[in-house]
């Protein structure tokens, strides 16, 4: 019998579960790695280089030279594993959450100052808006 | 004999943690938020509690991948303060207190919770946070702290019901300890948030209340909420809150006590950052 996953049919929502946490072992512990300030410079230093000291695949390497947090979620990376990438370019937690939002910096910072994004219309795929 | 005196419930927000390292706590986005401590602040200070047990959550920084423990207690002398990767917060070190966390270990295992147990970990903002926002910037805290870490990165973290029976579990070995103790006991991390994908910035004001009301009143009700009911309608980040049934079961009126904890303070600010902040002081009675 396979598990129950209720939580699949929450838009705009991976949650990172054991099938996620098995595809993203090494992308999360390369992000693990940048806790180090000499591994930051490393990094910063050669990308790529970098990377390729990890066994990720091609696409999440991909994905972390190009900052594309969504895609590095679907890959199976984790939001706190991944804030590691952010914290090493500067970047604050709301510029990482903004970033995936399809909106500009200004305009998600907005929204939370307004009191963030609707519960309505956001609790199941598809539901109407 | 050692006693719970009251309950501690927070938001653990980094960002509240970097204004008050950068200074920037009466700008005014963010004097709301830390006007909503002000009380707090002066009632820690009267009340001296010797121990505070802190439940909150690890987010990448003392356990990776590598390993997943689900309740882990720190029974170690003292914790240093974790490079999360933009460099250690400019916080005192945490200083623990092994012969009482080794006491609950030893006790609450034996009620069933096979807690891990840590004799060597650095704390991040799920436990620095509150400190800063419950002492402000002292050269050292105030008094001992014994960690406690829930997993709640990996899905799926332990139920509300679990943490409210463990917060019980919890409660039984800190009375059964000898030395005369006035432990805090603070459940942190919450309220709506979701950090991550195209949802992210979710807030829900109604489900934050209503979630501080039924704590307050029927914690026992609130506890069987299932895990879908957190990640859809507070955020996939709004789990975090779970962390606080093991603060609430561990009060008076939920084990036997006659009478209901006193509400000293309740606090709600939309934003800090991406996340709701809610707080609530109860105190035994």
């Amino acid at each position: 019998m396979s598990l129950d996953k209720p939580y699949t049919d929450v838009p705009g929502t991976t949650i990172f579960d054991a099938e996620m946490s098995r595809q993203g072992y090494h992308l999360n512990q390369f992000c693990m790695s940048l806790m180090k300030a000499e591994n930051r410079a490393r990094f910063k230093a050669d990308e790529r280089a970098y990377l390729d000291e990890w066994p990720m695949t091609e696409d999440q390497k991909l994905a972390v030279m190009a900052r594309d947090l969504n895609r590095c979620i679907a890959l199976g990376g984790n939001i706190y594993f991944l804030a590691k990438i952010g914290a090493t370019d500067g970047k604050s937690f709301q510029q990482m959450a903004g970033s995936m939002t399809g909106m500009s910096e200004d305009e998600y910072r907005n929204m939370m100052v307004s009191g963030g994004r609707t519960i309505e219309g956001n609790r199941y795929t598809g539901e109407k808006k | 004999m050692a006693r719970i005196s009251a309950s501690v419930y927070t938001s653990h927000v980094p960002a509240v943690g970097a204004a008050i390292d950068l200074g920037k706590t009466a700008e005014p986005y963010w004097q709301p938020v830390f006007q909503g401590y002000d009380f707090s602040k002066q009632w820690l200070k009267e009340q001296k509690p010797d121990v505070i047990f802190l439940v909150y959550n690890d987010h990448a920084n003392a356990f990776s991948l590598d390993l997943i423990p689900t309740f882990a207690i720190g029974t170690a002398a003292e914790f240093a303060v974790a490079d999360e990767g933009w460099g250690p917060r400019p916080v005192p070190k945490v200083i623990g207190h092994p012969k009482l966390a080794g006491h609950i270990a030893q006790s609450v295992i034996q009620d069933d919770f096979d807690l891990t147990i840590v004799n060597k970990m650095d704390i991040d903002h799920g436990l620095t946070v509150p400190l800063s926002l419950m002492c402000g910037q002292p050269q050292a805290w105030p008094c001992p702290v014994i960690p406690f870490a829930v997993n709640v990165v990996q899905y799926p973290a332990p139920s509300g019901r679990r943490c409210y029976m463990l917060g019980k579990a919890i409660r039984k070995a800190i009375l059964s300890y000898d030395e005369p103790l006035n432990v805090q006991i603070w459940g942190t991390g919450g309220m709506s948030h979701q950090l991550q994908g195209p949802r992210a910035g979710l807030i829900n004001k109604e489900f934050d209340n209503n979630f501080l009301d039924r704590l307050i009143a029927d914690p026992e009700g609130l506890s069987k909420m299932p895990h879908i009911d957190y990640v859809r309608e507070a955020g996939s980040e709004g789990i975090e809150l779970v962390m606080w049934l093991i603060a609430r079961g561990a009060m008076d009126d939920v084990n036997g006590g006659s009478n209901k904890p006193n509400v000293r303070h309740r606090f709600y600010h939309v934003p800090a950052s991406n996340t709701a902040v809610g707080h609530l002081i109860l105190e035994n009675n």
